[in-house]
Formats: structure tokens, C-alpha cells, sequence
């Protein structure tokens, strides 16, 4: 019943075979190691799981690994180039404290990559509106605000 | 000298690895040959067990073993009770805690009936299906006041009532300031439950290594060393041979104390029985009935006043939910009972509580522990009787605070840690002023909220004030090393779970050591590294283990000067400690590296003086005489939709006062963070159970979590009283945040429909069940 899958994850090629009833979030985390990716519900509420497919955001717990193969998967591991550099929206987060227990930081932080990208000048508005779908049971999400604003500008300076 | 570390805004030193995903979170944890764990969960609430059918599972593809009550032998007993009951008169107490798997009936829904070990959790879960349990259903306890009726359901048989304590204090005489008062106020009040919901739910990792005879358990827990103690005894090890790591925690807020889990007893048993490491991750629906919940109490409260507002006394009857096993001991309750009398003079108190057995998940503290109740009661009396005296709020609060020069204060009642209850600080008067300033009470009260209502708002305006006992004992200790690169190690017995632990102790550490933060490398939670200590509750960390942080690195400070000076041939005095070297005062010319002097504090070679310690470190332990008392004042705008009844937060202001401020970046972040659980609490987040006990809501599309879109930005600010019971001068914030919002959120409410006197007495509210109350209120009835 295993189908062999390939899939692109932070840049680097993982051919599997998976049961095609395995999460997306499994396989990341278990499959392949990479469990800076966390699973804090399961069901498409909370966004902890959040990565990027092919650019977009998506949670990894309402995909299947089979759904994954042949597509190009983003995870907060491959967000500083593989220990580099940190990405301009980690500096963010990190100067204004935007995370307390870290477990909801990957999600939010692959959340906002593309978001950022759109919206290089997000009202905090837009940046409350674009997290509602990211529970964070720490901070209050007033540090996490702060810390986006910080990091458009962050990115904005970064020499291209 | 180099800067002071303590009291500045520095980013944390966790920070790089949790932003990277580098961080090892419990379930992070990957070990070769490792067996995944699934628990069957009763459905009902409270059912006979008649019998359970595990044949199909054990046939199931993947699974190592099936458990139930029957298989565990004499292992299966009654978990410890953590706290026993305080040192009071007459106090009635039945102890019954929780077992690991249920044997002859369910006592709330989700409790464990089947354990099942597969290779994968996905096969775990298979298998489950291969279980069956022939139930009898039974009535179920729900409802406090009806669970002591007569003819109630038992949720112990053996018990003949569903009594789990009752619980008198009292001071000064009652009575007779019920006959002087010249105003009775007369309410009854409800308060109910809600779950912390950490973002990471709970899981463990138990490894037994038969050939080093050695265990080794990963456990999201904020207690790792009572837990060593306790399974060590359980499984008849040494507490040598049992090591507890708590990693990285996705967030605490007490559930994560409570112990011992049935989870946690029977994996670290089961990987005995089959020498191979074992993983259990609760998953979401789990967490809603296997991780401890709170807050379930009603009041009937009466308070007694002069004319001119001042408290003669207040009397206090309520209800405690305990949930179906009561582990925790009366640790909530009792925190409802001390808190309720909160910043003011009340001479004469009478306080008394039956805490009740329900078929309901099991309660022990959750961020607040009690104390929320405690305010809620107490700040609504004073509300009510405010209007009834047609005098301001504000006014009345002032008029019952204690005054600075009264400190200590004494209760004369027994506080949750078995000490009296002393006030050991405090200055309410700057904080109200504060408050009021910053939320613009005048402007408010005097012109925006009239006009605002006239043209058809609601806007209402609420402040409250309450105490907080904080930073308990009984100790935890530290130790704090300098190794040769200069760099500095430091281990603690408490575990973090996002407070930040590895900066702000680094910070009392750098200021007597002369290092930088991030040079200094803490380790909390591993039990190997740090054998003493009682855990992470009570808004303690910060007080207690920071205290212990202090007195280790001032030992060590003066090793490092004693040493130095011998090495450098000067008076000690004459010494000071920059930037990780110690030189001679005013000539960085003539100095040595700590790393050098650690390298000479350890010669390999060579006779020692008799008595001399190796190495530039010290151990040192820190146990208050009893909790330091934080304090503070919440103000708020807001505003009610009148078509949808959502509430838009204006604004939000807090003034707290934790003593001394090791780092307020983190603070802040602490008081943001609980003040949004309040919210939650306030008015989103309910566990809706049903007259079977069945939770409706059992997920996060049902439970609602405030969310970024919910929550406001905060105002925050500080007056700063140091405690005089540790050397710090610090108190706990950890749940300041989150005590004072439903009391908060009722004076806005009622302050917002003060036309048709809405009066709100219970908590969680939400836009339904508002709705129904101003209906009521504007038909004059009561729901
Ligand atoms: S784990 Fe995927 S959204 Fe919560
Ligand atoms: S930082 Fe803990 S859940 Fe967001």
C-alpha cells in the first residue's frame, strides 16, 4: 500500500515510501527529522504546523505526505539558509521578544514569509488579521505585532 | 564597574534556537527501536466497567501489547497526594486521587480504560478499534450544588458522599459586624471551568536501558524532580538510577505540575516490561480531558458595610468543583478563600468551602489557581455596594485599601503554603492613581462615556484592584560554575516552559560575576544535572531559584576574588570584575581571565592548602520565610456591539507591582500574555459539559482561544515596592496577568448598562449569554 513519494524539503531532495494516510507533519517531523515544524492540534486550528508549499503557506496537518510529492516544501529549519543567517523576520522576533515557549513561532514565522512578501508595509491591522489563523497561548500577540513591524523594516533595509 | 545586567530590557538567550526550530521539544525526541503509545478513553462519564474485550487489539497489526487495570498487578495503585491538606481546625478532608488505567468504572469522560503499544502511534490508534468495553452507564455528578443532594450519584461509592473537603477560616467576629453594618450586600456568584490549552499539548518519552540498569524519561512537565522521586519509588529504583529531562515546554500554566499523569506512571512501567523506549503524545481532543482543568466555583457572598463604605466584615460560602479526583489536594481553593480579601482592611471574615467530587476532568491549578474567584467575589461586592451607597467605586476602594505603613499586614488565615497569610508589601494608592491616569477615568466618566451613550453606544469603563501571593517556598537552589573558557554554567532543579528563565537568571548572575548574559549557559529541568528543587508554580521561578541564582554566583564572585587576589598579589578590595576579567581597580593593565583563574582554581598537580574547594563554583539554596505579595490594578474601555454583542477593548491598562524587575522586556510579556488568557477566560472560553458529563466542546473549533484580531495592545506600567523577604527585592508576575480580568470585565459590563442595571455575577461570559443577561436586566427579571 506504501507509495513512493519525492519531495523537495528546504532545498534538499527526500525520495520516501510512505503510507498515504501519513500527515504531511509526521512526515516532516519524523520522517525526515526535521521537527522544528510542530503539531499543536491536529486539526487545521491552530497553526503551529504551518510550512510552505511552493511558496505558500499551508498546515501540514491537513496534508497528506503523498500530496507533498513532487512539490518544493519550506520549513522554519530552512528559513536562515542552513544555520547562515538568521531571516530578518527572526532578528524580528527575537529583538522584541515576540515568543515566549517557541512551540507556535515556527508556524507564525512561515506564515508571515509570504505575507511579508506581499505586504512589504502591513498596517497592524493586516498583521492582526493575517495571525488569526496562528494561536498563540504565551505572548498576547502585542510583542508579535511589534515584532512583524520590526521586521518589514528589517527586511526592507536588507541589502538585496 | 560594567553595566547593572539586572533591571535592563535584554533579549533572550533561548531565543536562536526556538526561532531556527533547534529547540528539542519533548516529541522531538527520537530513539532507535522506539514503540508509540495509545490510550483507549471512556466515552462516558460515569459508567461501570462490566468487562473489557482487548483480544482484537492484541491481534492488531504492529502492536507490542495491550494493558488494562487487570494487567498491572500490584503496580496499579492510587496516585500520591501532592499537597496534603492545610493546617486547619475541624477541617473535614476525604482523600481519593487518580488511578492509572480506571478498573471497575470511568469517573469522567477521557478517563484511560486501555493502554496500546504498536510501532506507530498511527498503528496504536488502529488498534484501539480492536478494544471493547462492556459499560453500565450511570448518573452522572455534574452540578455542585446537586452532587450533595441526598439521593445523589456517587462519584466514589466507597465514600457514601461526594464530599471532598470542607474547610472553615475565620477572623474577627462575623456576626457582630453583620449586626453593626448599616448595608448588607447579598449575592451569589459562579465561576466556571476553562483549560489552560498550552500550545504543546503533553507527551512523554520513557526509556529503560536494562543493561545500565538506568532510565531515562523526557516529560513535558514543570516538576522533574518530584517526578524522579516519585516514579523511582514507584518502580522500586534508586532515584539514581531515574533521570528526568524537561526539555523545551510549549507553555505550562500549571496543568503541567500536576502529577503524577496516569501517563507518566504507566510508560515509564511499560518500557520496563518491554526494554524498549516508549513515546506518548496527547493529542489535542486528549488534552481537553486528560490534562487538568479549573475554575469551577459558586459563592454565596454577603458583605457588611458602614454608610460611608467601609468594609465591617464579609462572609463567604462556596461551592469547589474538584473534579472526579481531587490530587492536588486544596491548594485552589484555598487560594479563593485568602485571595477574596485582596488589597483591603476586612476585620472580620468568615470563609467557608466544600469542595465537591463531580464526574468532570480533574482540577488543579491553572494560571490564576483560585485566585481569580477570590477577586471576582470580592471586587463585585464592593461594585454592588457602590451603587447601593450611590458612591463613586473608585472611591470605596481607596477608602478599604491598607495603608503602607501597615505592612506586614497579617490575615490572621492560613495561606495556600501553610503560612499565615502576611502581606509582606505593598503601596495600592500610586497604582490606582496610575491606572486612572492612564485609562483617563475623569475624562471618561465625566464627558466621553454620557455622550457616547446618548448617541446609542455602549461604552463602559471598569478598574479593579487585587493581591497576589507569589513566590512561595518551600526552597530550590542553584549551582553556578566558571568553566576555563571563561564562560559560565549554571543548573537549576526547575523547569521553564517559556518565562525566560535562561536570561533573567542569567542577568542576577552577569551582575556578580562579570560576564556577559549570553556567555552564561543555564540548564533547568535536567534531574542530572540538578538533584533539588520542587518545581515551577506559583509565580515562584523568578523569586525562589532566582534568590538561590543570586546566592550561588555571590559565593562564587568571591572565590574568584580570593583566588585572583593570591594569583595577582593584591587585597581583594582592591579587585573588581570586568567584562570576564578580574583587574586591579582602575589598571586593566594588571588582570586575569576568569578562564585562567578557573584553569587555577583546578591544578592537576601539586599539594592544595587543606580544606581548598576545586574550581570556581558554588551551590546555594533559597527558601523565603513565606511569599512575597504582588499587587496591582486593571483598568478598562470598552465597548459592546449592540447588534452582535462582541466586545471591541478600548483600552487596556495595567499596573502592577512585582517588586524589583529583573528584565522588563519579559515582564511585560508575562502580564501581555496573561492578560489575554483572562480575556479568554472573561469572555470566549468555556468547557461546556452536559447533564451526562459529556464536554461538548472538545476541540479548538469549538473552544475558543482569543485570538491576534481579540486581544488588545496593553498599557502597562510599574511601582515597584521590593519585597523585604529575599535579597532580590523580587516578587512573581507569572500570573498577574490573567487574576483580575472577569472582575474587570463585569464593572465594564455593568458600567456599560448601568441604565437598565445589569448586574453580572458569573464568569465566563460571551456574546450569547450577555445578551440573555440584558435582556433579563431590561425586563427586570433574572436569568
Ligand atoms: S497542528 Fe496544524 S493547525 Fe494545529
Ligand atoms: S510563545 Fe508559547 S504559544 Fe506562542
Amino acid at each position: 500500500m506504501e507509495q513512493t513519494i519525492s519531495v523537495s524539503v528546504n532545498g534538499r531532495q527526500y525520495e520516501r515510501s510512505v503510507e498515504p494516510r501519513l500527515l504531511l507533519s509526521d512526515f516532516l517531523r519524523h520522517e525526515i527529522g526535521l521537527s522544528g515544524t510542530h503539531v499543536g492540534c491536529e486539526h487545521g486550528v491552530c497553526g503551529a504546523c504551518t510550512v510552505l508549499m511552493d511558496s505558500a503557506a499551508v498546515r501540514s496537518c491537513l496534508l497528506f505526505a503523498v500530496q507533498a510529492n513532487g512539490r518544493d516544501v519550506t520549513t522554519v529549519e530552512g528559513l536562515d539558509g542552513g544555520h547562515e543567517e538568521l531571516h530578518p523576520i527572526q532578528h524580528g522576533f527575537w529583538e522584541k521578544h515576540g515568543l515566549q515557549c517557541g512551540f507556535c513561532t515556527p508556524g507564525i514565522l512561515m506564515t508571515l514569509v509570504p505575507f511579508l512578501e506581499e505586504n512589504p508595509d502591513p498596517t497592524e491591522d493586516e498583521i492582526r488579521e493575517v495571525l488569526s489563523g496562528n494561536i498563540c497561548r504565551c505572548t498576547g500577540y502585542q510583542k508579535i505585532v511589534e515584532a512583524v513591524q520590526l521586521s518589514a523594516r528589517l527586511i526592507k533595509e536588507k541589502p538585496a | 564597574m560594567s553595566t547593572r545586567q539586572f533591571g535592563q530590557p535584554i533579549k533572550r538567550n533561548e531565543d536562536p534556537r526556538l526561532l531556527t526550530g533547534r529547540a528539542l521539544f519533548t516529541d522531538d525526541v527520537q530513539l532507535a527501536g522506539m514503540l508509540h503509545v495509545a490510550f483507549l478513553r471512556g466515552d462516558l462519564a460515569h459508567a461501570r466497567i462490566r468487562s473489557i474485550d482487548v483480544d482484537g487489539a492484541r491481534q492488531s497489526p504492529g502492536v507490542a501489547a495491550v494493558y488494562t487495570a487487570d494487567d498491572l498487578g500490584d503496580y496499579w495503585q492510587p496516585g500520591p497526594l501532592l499537597v496534603p491538606p492545610p493546617p486547619v481546625e475541624q477541617i473535614e478532608f476525604y482523600q481519593r486521587t487518580q488511578v492509572p488505567l480506571a478498573k471497575e468504572k470511568v469517573c469522567h469522560a477521557g478517563e484511560a480504560v486501555a493502554m496500546v503499544v504498536a510501532e506507530s502511534r498511527y498503528l496504536a490508534e488502529d488498534a484501539l478499534d480492536g478494544i471493547f468495553v462492556d459499560y453500565e452507564p450511570l448518573d452522572a455528578v455534574v452540578d455542585l450544588e446537586s452532587a450533595l443532594a441526598e439521593d445523589a450519584p456517587l462519584v466514589h461509592d466507597d465514600l457514601g458522599h461526594n464530599v471532598n473537603a470542607r474547610v472553615t477560616q475565620a477572623k474577627g467576629n462575623w456576626l457582630q459586624a453583620e449586626a453593626e453594618a448599616d448595608l448588607i450586600i447579598r449575592r451569589r456568584f459562579s465561576y466556571d471551568r476553562g483549560t489552560a490549552a498550552a500550545m504543546e499539548n503533553r507527551g512523554i518519552v520513557a526509556n529503560w536501558d536494562a543493561k545500565s540498569q538506568h532510565m531515562t524519561i523526557w516529560d513535558t512537565t514543570q516538576a522533574p524532580i518530584a517526578i524522579r522521586n516519585g516514579l523511582a519509588a514507584m518502580l522500586g529504583l534508586s532515584e539514581h538510577q531515574v533521570r528526568v529531562i524537561a526539555p523545551f515546554i510549549g507553555g505550562g500554566f500549571g496543568p503541567k505540575i500536576m502529577m503524577f499523569y496516569p501517563e507518566e506512571v504507566l510508560l515509564a512501567w511499560a518500557t520496563m516490561q518491554l526494554g524498549r523506549p516508549l513515546k506518548w503524545i496527547e493529542d489535542r481532543e486528549e488534552n481537553f480531558y486528560a490534562t487538568t482543568q479549573e475554575r469551577g466555583q459558586v459563592h454565596d457572598a454577603t458583605m457588611a458595610l458602614k454608610a460611608d463604605g467601609t468594609i465591617l466584615g464579609v462572609k463567604d460560602v462556596f461551592l469547589h468543583d474538584a473534579g472526579a479526583y481531587a490530587p492536588y489536594g486544596l491548594t485552589v481553593p484555598v487560594s479563593s478563600q485568602c485571595t477574596l480579601l485582596g488589597p483591603y482592611v476586612v476585620k472580620n471574615y468568615h470563609s467557608e468551602f466544600t469542595s465537591v467530587f463531580t464526574n468532570k476532568p480533574i482540577v488543579t491549578p491553572y494560571r490564576g489557581a483560585g485566585r481569580q474567584h477570590g477577586v471576582f467575589v470580592m471586587e463585585r461586592l464592593l461594585d454592588i455596594a457602590a451603587k447601593e451607597l450611590a458612591t463613586d467605586p473608585i472611591a470605596i476602594r481607596r477608602k478599604n485599601y491598607i495603608q503602607p505603613e501597615q505592612f506586614p499586614y497579617a490575615n490572621d488565615i492560613v495561606f495556600q503554603d501553610f503560612t499565615q497569610l502576611v502581606y509582606d508589601s505593598g503601596n495600592y494608592g500610586p497604582a490606582l492613581d496610575r491606572a486612572l491616569d492612564l485609562v483617563g477615568y475623569e475624562a471618561f466618566v465625566r464627558e466621553e462615556q454620557p455622550k457616547r451613550q446618548a448617541e446609542g453606544e455602549r461604552v463602559g469603563i471598569g478598574v479593579v484592584s487585587y493581591v497576589e501571593g507569589t513566590g512561595i517556598g518551600p526552597y530550590e537552589g542553584a549551582r553556578v560554575t566558571v568553566e576555563s573558557s571563561g564562560k559560565v554554567s549554571v543548573a537549576t532543579g526547575i523547569g521553564t516552559q517559556g518565562q525566560g528563565h535562561y536570561t533573567s537568571f542569567a542577568q542576577v548572575i552577569a551582575d556578580q560575576i562579570g560576564v556577559k548574559v549570553s556567555d552564561i549557559h543555564i540548564v533547568t529541568g535536567d534531574t542530572d544535572l540538578f538533584y533539588w528543587g520542587a518545581g515551577t508554580f506559583a509565580s515562584r521561578g523568578a523569586v525562589v531559584a532566582g534568590n538561590a541564582m543570586h546566592a550561588a554566583a555571590t559565593k562564587v564572585r568571591e572565590k574568584i576574588l580570593k583566588l585572583a587576589g593570591e594569583k595577582l598579589e593584591v587585597a581583594e578590595e582592591d579587585l573588581e570584575l570586568v567584562e570576564g576579567r578580574v583587574q586591579v581597580k582602575g589598571v586593566p593593565q594588571t588582570s586575569i581571565s576568569l578562564g585562567q583563574l578557573a584553569v587555577e582554581a583546578n591544578p592537576m598537580r601539586g599539594g592544595v592548602k587543606p580544606g581548598t574547594e576545586p574550581g570556581l563554583e558554588a551551590t546555594e539554596y533559597f527558601g523565603p520565610e513565606r511569599g512575597a505579595t504582588a499587587s496591582g490594578v486593571h483598568a478598562v474601555i470598552l465597548r459592546v456591539d449592540p447588534e452582535t454583542f462582541n466586545l471591541e477593548i478600548e483600552k487596556y491598562v495595567v499596573v502592577h507591582d512585582c517588586g524589583k524587575v529583573i528584565n522588563p522586556l519579559i515582564l511585560d510579556g508575562q502580564i501581555q500574555g496573561g492578560v489575554a488568557q483572562g480575556i479568554g477566560n472573561a469572555y470566549y472560553e468555556q468547557l461546556h459539559f452536559d447533564e451526562n458529563g459529556a464536554l461538548l466542546n472538545a476541540s479548538l473549533m469549538d473552544y475558543l482561544l482569543p485570538t491576534a484580531p481579540d486581544v488588545p495592545n496593553i498599557v502597562s506600567d510599574h511601582i515597584v515596592t521590593p519585597s523585604p523577604l529575599n535579597p532580590l527585592g523580587v516578587k512573581g508576575a507569572g500570573e498577574a496577568g490573567a487574576i483580575p480580568v472577569g472582575a474587570l470585565f463585569a464593572q465594564a459590563l455593568d458600567s456599560a448598562f448601568s441604565d437598565i442595571g445589569l448586574e453580572v455575577r458569573e464568569i465566563p461570559l460571551s456574546p450569547n449569554r450577555l445578551f440573555e443577561l440584558v435582556g433579563a436586566a431590561s425586563a427586570g427579571a433574572n436569568v
